[in-house]
C-alpha cells in the first residue's frame, strides 16, 4: 500500500470524481469531496515526509520502465506542490458547501464538485509525474475541468471567460506538447530526467533552442505572465467563488512548479540563463507584470477582479525569483508560491462569503462590511497585510528573500524596485480597508450578518496561517531553500 | 537546374514538416483573426492537428509497417508516438466538444456567437 | 517581564471587544492594562539601573531575522514614557471621548492598546528586525486612529499617512536593514555598534540618509507632511501617539541606529554624516517658521513638534556622548511637555470648542487649569528654567559648544526665540485680552481631562527639579555611545556637563 501512495495521490481525487458524478446528491457528492480532499492531503503529507532529507521517490506505473514507461517522480520540490495543492483543496471543502449550494443550481452541484476533483487531479498529477507527454495530459486534465469550473459562474460573463480561457489554455497546452514533440525527436525519450541527461551534449542545436522556447512560452500562458495574463481576471472575477479559491491559490502555482522544472531541471541553469538571457527577458516581463498589473489592480471596482488583477503582479514577484536564478532568489520564488497561495486563498475564501452574504463583491456592496461581518473584514485585511509583505506575516519572508537575493547580485536598482512596487500593492489593500472600515454600511448591508462558522473557519485558518508563516517559516522558506538546492542542482 | 531540383527535392523530403508548420499558423491565425466563437475553434482544432502530424512523423521509420508483430515484417515504424497521440486526439476532442457547449451556452445567453456584439452587450448592461 | 510588558496591552486589545456593550467596564480594562503596564515597566526599572540588560530572546523566523527583546536604557526610558503617560492618556480620553460623544469608541481603545503594544515592541526590540516588525504594526495600528472621524477629510490624511509612514519604512528603512544585515553579519543591537569597518565611506553616509528619512515618524524634513495631516485624529491620539508614542518611536529608532548600529564613534569619525545636522538644523527652523502661520492650535502644535523632533535627531548628529545624553532627555521632556500641550488644545476644543487661535482671547479665564498647564508646557518647549524642557536643551548647547558646533549654537538660539514668538503670544491672548462678552464664567472641562492635563504639567516642572531617573538612564545611554567599535569607553565619566 504505502509504495502505491504516488499513483494514490492522482488515482484517488480521478475515482473520487468518478463517484461524485454517480450519487448526484448534493451534500453526497460534497462528502465525496470534503473526504477525497482530505485523504490526499494525508497521503501528500506522508509523500512529503519520506523525501524530505534529499531522497527521491520513483514509482513505476504499471511496472514499465522509465524509458518507456510513465514514471511519477516525488521530491522535495513536487511533494511541497503536492502538499500545497492537497491542503488548499482540504481547506476548501469544508468552506465549499454552503458557498457552492448558495451560487450553483441544485441539480448542478454534483457536476461542480466531479469538475472540481479531476481539477484537482490533474493538478496534484503534473506535479508528481516525472513524464514530459504525462503532463500535458495532467494539464489538460486540469485545464478542462477548470474551464468547465469557470463557466459554471453566475454571472453570464462567466460563459465568455471560460470560453477565452479555454482559447488561451489550450494554445498554451499546444505550444507546451510541440516544445515536448521536439525534444522527444533530439533525444528519444520523454522521462525528464533522461531528458535532462541527453539535453546536456547538445544544448544549442537548434531544435532544442525551438523547444525551449515552444515549452516557456505555453507554460508562461498557463501560468499567466505578463503580457499573457488576459485570461486570467475575467476567469477569477466571474467564476464561482469555491472555484475562484480553489484555482487562485493552486492552478498558477502548478504551472510555475512546472516551469521551474523545465528552467532549472531539464534545460539546465546555466543553458538557459547563461547562454541565453532568459534573466534579462523574464525579469522585464515580470517587472512589468508587477507594476502594470498591479496598477490595473488599483483602478478595479470589482474585489476579485482586484485581487485577480493582483494575482498577476504576485505571480510576477515568483517569476522574478526565478529569473535569478540564484539560491535566494529561487528559495524566495518557491516560498512566495506557497505564501502567496495562502494569502490569496484566505481572500477569495473571505470574498466569497461576503459574496455569501451580500451577493455581489463591488466597492460600493462591500461599504462598512467592517461592522457587519467583522470576522470575515479582519480575515480579509490580515491576508491583505500579508499581500503588502508586513513584517510578521508570511509577504514579509517573500519579499526578504527577494529584496536580499538582489542585493547579493549587487543589483540594487532591482531591490528598490521591489520595495517601491509594494507601496502598488498597499494602495489597492487600503483601499479595501477603507471601504470595510472607514465608512458608513450601505443600505443593502442592513441585514447582513457574519458568516457561518462552515465558512468562517476555513477562512481563519488560510488567514491565521499568512500569520503564522510570518514568523515559523521552518515549513515554508525552510523546506523551499532545501526545495530549491534541489532545483538548482538539478535532478538527482 | 539540378540546383532547383536539389532544392525542390530537399523540400519535398520534408513536406510533412511544412504542412505541420503551414497548419500551425493558419490555425493560429484563424483563433486570432476571426470574430466568430465557432470558426475560432475551427482554427484552434486545425492548431491542434498540426502538432498531430508533427508526432506522427517523428514516427515513422521508412519502409516501416504498422507496429502490429507479425513475421512477415521485421521493421516497424515507432509505435509511441502513435500512444501518444492517441491521446491527444482524445483531448483535442474534449476540448472542441468543450468549446463548441460553451459557445452554445453563449448564444442562448446573449443571442450572438459574435465576440465584437458580445463584448457590446456586457458594455451595455453595466 | 518583558513577556509580561508585551502582553499587557496585547491582552487589553482582545478583552477590549469583549466589554463594547459596556463602556465603564471596557474603559475600566484600558485603565487597568495602562497600570499594569506601568508597574511592569517600573519593575524592570531597577535592573536596568543597575546596568544589567534583561533580555529575551523569542524565536529566529529565518537565520538572520531573530525576534529578541533587551532592554538596555534608551529603551527603558522610551517604555517608561510611553506607559506611563498611557495612563493619564486613558483618564484623558474618558473624559473626551464621552463629551464628544465619539462614535466606534472600542475600536478606537482596541487600536490604542495594540499600537500601546507596538511601542513596547519597539522600545524593547533587542535588534533591528524586531524594530522594524514593531514599528510597522505601529503604522498601521494608529491608521483606523487617525482616520476615525470616518469623514473624507480624515480618509485623505489617512491614506497620505499610510503612504509616507509606510512608504518610507518600506523603501528605505527596509533595503537599509537588509544592507546593514549582509554588510555586517548580524542586525544585533550592540554598543559601540556593528558597522565599524564593514561599511565605510559614502556608503556610511548612503546608509544613514536611508536610516533617517526611512523613519519617517521622526518628521525629518522632507518626510514630514504626514504628521500635520495626522491632526484630524482626535485629540488623545495627537496626544499620546502623535506627541509622544509615534513620533518618539521615530526619533527613537534613528538615536538607537546611531549608537547600537553606527556606533556614535564611528560617525564622529567619518565626514560623510556631518549632513545629518544640517537637514536636522533646517528642520528645527524651517518648521519653527511654519508654525508660527499656524492659526489653527493642533497644527501649530504639530510644526513645533516637527521642530522639537528634530532638537532630538541634532543632539544625535554631534554624535559625542554628552549629546546624545541631551537628545535622550528631550525625548522624556518633550513628551511630557508636548502631551500637557495637546490635552489642553483637546480640552480647549471640548470645553469651549475653539480650535482656532484668533479665537482663543480671554480663554484663561474660563479655564484657568487649562491654560496654566498649557503656560507650563510652553515655557518647556521654549526651553525656559524650571521646566524639563531646559534640561535636553542644555545639554545639547554644550555639547555643541564643546565641539564647536557654531551652526548647532545659533539653530538653538534662533529657534529658542521663535519657539518663544509662536507659543508667547497665545498665553497672551488667552490670559491678558478680554473674552467675548458673557464669557466671562469659569466653564472647565470634564475632571477626567483637567487631572490629566494638571498631572502632566506638574511633572513637567516636576522632571526639572528631579531628573532622576530619566537623567540616570540617559548617562548610561551617552556612555553606550562613548564606546567605540573596540568595544572601550573614549571619554572618562561622570561627563563634563557642569549640571546635576
Amino acid at each position: 500500500m504505502r509504495e502505491h501512495l504516488p499513483a494514490l495521490q492522482v488515482v484517488l481525487p480521478l475515482f473520487g470524481a468518478l463517484i461524485a458524478a454517480l450519487v448526484r446528491g448534493p451534500v453526497a457528492a460534497w462528502l465525496v469531496t470534503a473526504i477525497v480532499s482530505v485523504a490526499s492531503l494525508v497521503i501528500s503529507v506522508v509523500l512529503l515526509r519520506q523525501v524530505i532529507g534529499g531522497e527521491v521517490i520513483s514509482y513505476h506505473l504499471g511496472g514499465w520502465d522509465p524509458s518507456i514507461g510513465i514514471e511519477y517522480r516525488v521530491d522535495i520540490v513536487s511533494a511541497l506542490i503536492l502538499v500545497l495543492v492537497s491542503a488548499v483543496a482540504a481547506v476548501v471543502a469544508p468552506f465549499a458547501r454552503l458557498s457552492v449550494a448558495a451560487e450553483i443550481p441544485e441539480d448542478k452541484v454534483a457536476w461542480f464538485y466531479t469538475m472540481y476533483l479531476i481539477s484537482l487531479a490533474g493538478l496534484l498529477g503534473i506535479a508528481i509525474t516525472g513524464d514530459a507527454f504525462n503532463a500535458f495530459v495532467f494539464l489538460e486534465v486540469s485545464s478542462l475541468s477548470s474551464y468547465a469550473l469557470i463557466a459554471m459562474g453566475t454571472n453570464r460573463r462567466a460563459l465568455v471567460a471560460a470560453y477565452q480561457y479555454l482559447i488561451v489554455g489550450t494554445i498554451g497546452a499546444g505550444f507546451y506538447v510541440i516544445g515536448v514533440g521536439l525534444i522527444y525527436m533530439m533525444t528519444g525519450t520523454l522521462n525528464l530526467t533522461l531528458m535532462a541527461e541527453r539535453i546536456a551534449d547538445i544544448e544549442l542545436s537548434r531544435p532544442i533552442l525551438a523547444a525551449l522556447a515552444f515549452i516557456v512560452v505555453g507554460i508562461s500562458l498557463k501560468l499567466a505572465l505578463f503580457p499573457l495574463h488576459v485570461w486570467l481576471p475575467n476567469a477569477y472575477a466571474y467564476a464561482p467563488s469555491v472555484a475562484t479559491v480553489f484555482l487562485a491559490a493552486t492552478a498558477t502555482k502548478v504551472a510555475i512548479y512546472l516551469f521551474a522544472r523545465y528552467v532549472f531541471s531539464v534545460f539546465g541553469r546555466s543553458f538557459v540563463f547563461a547562454d541565453l538571457p532568459l534573466t534579462e527577458t523574464l525579469l522585464t516581463f515580470s517587472i512589468a507584470a508587477i507594476f502594470g498589473a498591479g496598477t490595473v489592480a488599483v483602478f478595479q471596482s470589482n474585489l476579485k477582479r482586484m485581487f485577480a488583477y493582483s494575482s498577476v503582479a504576485q505571480v510576477g514577484y515568483i517569476t522574478l525569483g526565478i529569473s535569478l536564478a540564484t539560491l535566494s532568489g529561487v528559495t524566495g520564488a518557491l516560498v512566495h508560491v506557497l505564501n502567496h497561495a495562502l494569502i490569496k486563498g484566505a481572500i477569495f475564501m473571505a470574498l466569497g462569503s461576503a459574496v455569501f452574504r451580500i451577493g455581489k463583491c463591488s466597492f460600493e456592496d462591500i461599504a462598512g462590511i467592517g461592522r457587519k461581518m467583522p470576522l470575515t473584514s479582519a480575515a480579509l485585511v490580515l491576508a491583505g497585510l500579508s499581500l503588502i509583505g508586513l513584517p510578521g506575516t508570511a509577504g514579509f519572508i517573500s519579499k526578504w528573500y527577494l529584496v536580499v537575493a538582489s542585493l547579493e547580485l549587487g543589483w540594487w536598482w532591482l531591490a528598490a524596485l521591489i520595495v517601491m512596487s509594494t507601496l502598488i500593492t498597499l494602495a489597492y489593500v487600503a483601499r479595501v480597508v477603507e471601504a470595510a472600515y472607514f465608512r458608513e454600511p450601505s443600505k443593502a448591508l442592513a441585514d447582513v450578518t457574519e458568516a457561518p462558522a462552515e465558512m468562517l473557519i476555513p477562512t481563519w485558518i488560510l488567514a491565521g496561517a499568512t500569520v503564522y508563516f510570518g514568523i515559523d517559516t521552518q515549513l515554508t522558506a525552510g523546506l523551499a531553500e532545501r526545495a530549491a538546492l534541489v532545483l538548482m542542482g538539478g535532478i538527482q | 537546374m539540378s540546383d532547383l531540383v536539389a532544392a525542390a527535392s530537399g523540400f519535398l523530403d520534408h513536406y510533412n514538416q511544412y504542412i505541420t508548420i503551414f497548419l500551425m499558423v493558419s490555425g493560429l491565425y484563424i483563433v486570432i483573426a476571426r470574430g466568430n466563437m465557432v470558426k475560432k475553434l475551427v482554427g484552434l482544432s486545425l492548431f491542434q492537428s498540426s502538432v498531430y502530424l508533427l508526432y506522427i512523423s517523428a514516427g515513422k521509420v521508412h519502409g516501416g509497417t504498422a507496429p502490429i508483430i507479425d513475421p512477415g515484417f521485421t521493421v516497424y515504424s515507432h509505435p509511441l508516438p502513435h500512444v501518444l497521440i492517441l491521446t491527444a486526439i482524445v483531448v483535442g476532442i474534449a476540448t472542441l466538444a468543450l468549446g463548441l457547449a460553451l459557445v452554445v451556452r453563449i448564444n442562448e445567453a446573449y443571442g450572438s456567437i459574435e465576440e465584437d456584439e458580445i463584448f457590446e452587450r456586457d458594455r451595455d448592461d453595466k | 517581564m518583558i513577556t509580561l510588558i508585551m502582553l499587557i496591552p496585547a491582552a487589553t486589545a482582545v478583552l477590549l471587544p469583549l466589554f463594547a456593550g459596556r463602556p465603564n467596564v471596557r474603559e475600566g480594562t484600558t485603565l487597568l492594562g495602562a497600570v499594569l503596564l506601568f508597574a511592569t515597566v517600573l519593575q524592570l526599572m531597577p535592573l536596568v539601573l543597575a546596568g544589567e540588560t534583561p533580555e529575551l530572546p523569542v524565536w529566529t523566523v529565518i537565520p538572520g531575522l531573530t525576534i529578541a527583546f533587551s532592554v538596555e536604557p534608551l529603551g527603558m526610558l522610551f517604555a517608561a514614557i510611553a506607559s506611563g503617560l498611557w495612563i493619564l492618556n486613558s483618564i484623558y480620553s474618558i473624559g473626551y471621548m464621552r463629551a464628544e460623544q465619539a462614535h466606534r469608541q472600542t475600536l478606537f481603545y482596541v487600536c490604542f492598546a495594540l499600537a500601546l503594544a507596538a511601542t513596547m515592541g519597539i522600545a524593547l526590540a533587542g535588534n533591528l528586525f524586531t524594530l522594524f516588525l514593531f514599528y510597522e504594526l505601529l503604522t498601521f495600528t494608529t491608521w483606523p486612529l487617525v482616520t476615525h472621524r470616518a469623514t473624507r477629510e480624515a480618509r485623505d490624511a489617512g491614506r497620505l499617512y499610510l503612504l509616507m509612514l509606510f512608504g518610507a519604512s518600506t523603501m528605505l528603512l527596509l533595503p537599509a536593514i537588509a544592507w546593514t544585515g549582509l554588510a555586517a553579519g548580524t542586525l544585533d543591537f550592540t554598543p559601540g555598534g556593528i558597522l565599524a569597518g564593514n561599511v565605510g565611506g559614502i556608503g556610511l553616509g548612503i546608509l544613514l540618509a536611508l536610516y533617517v528619512f526611512g523613519t519617517a515618524k521622526a518628521a525629518v524634513m522632507p518626510v514630514h507632511f504626514w504628521l500635520p495631516a495626522a491632526m484630524v485624529a482626535p485629540t488623545p491620539v495627537s496626544a499620546l501617539l502623535h506627541a509622544v508614542a509615534v513620533v518618539k518611536a521615530g526619533v527613537f529608532t534613528i538615536l538607537k541606529v546611531i549608537v547600537y548600529i553606527f556606533g556614535a564613534e564611528t560617525l564622529a569619525a567619518s565626514d560623510r554624516a556631518n549632513w545629518l545636522v544640517v537637514v536636522a538644523g533646517i528642520t528645527v527652523i524651517a518648521a519653527s517658521l511654519i508654525a508660527l502661520r499656524q492659526d489653527n492650535l493642533k497644527r501649530r502644535l504639530a510644526y513645533s513638534t516637527i521642530s522639537q523632533l528634530s532638537y532630538v535627531i541634532l543632539g544625535a548628529a554631534l554624535f559625542t556622548p554628552l549629546a546624545i545624553l541631551g537628545a535622550a532627555l528631550h525625548i522624556a521632556a518633550h513628551a511630557v511637555s508636548k502631551i500637557t500641550l495637546f490635552f489642553a488644545a483637546g480640552s480647549v476644543h471640548v470645553g469651549a470648542h475653539v480650535d482656532d487661535i484668533s479665537r482663543m482671547d480671554g480663554i484663561g479665564r474660563r479655564m484657568p487649569f487649562t491654560m496654566g498647564a498649557f503656560t507650563i508646557g510652553s515655557l518647556s518647549m521654549i526651553g525656559v528654567p524650571p521646566t524639563a524642557g531646559f534640561l535636553g536643551k542644555w545639554f545639547i548647547l554644550i555639547a555643541a559648544l564643546q565641539v564647536k558646533e557654531w551652526f548647532v549654537v545659533a539653530v538653538i538660539v534662533v529657534s529658542t526665540l521663535l519657539n518663544a514668538g509662536y507659543f508667547l503670544p497665545i498665553v497672551y491672548r488667552a490670559f491678558a485680552r478680554a473674552p467675548a462678552k458673557g464669557e466671562g464664567r469659569i466653564a472647565e472641562s470634564p475632571w477626567p481631562m483637567v487631572a490629566s492635563l494638571v498631572i502632566t504639567a506638574a511633572v513637567t516642572v516636576f522632571l526639572f527639579v528631579w531628573p532622576g531617573a530619566p537623567f540616570q538612564l540617559a548617562e548610561m545611554l551617552a556612555g553606550n555611545a562613548a564606546i567605540d567599535a573596540s568595544g572601550s569607553s573614549v571619554v572618562e565619566f561622570p561627563l563634563e556637563g557642569g549640571f546635576r
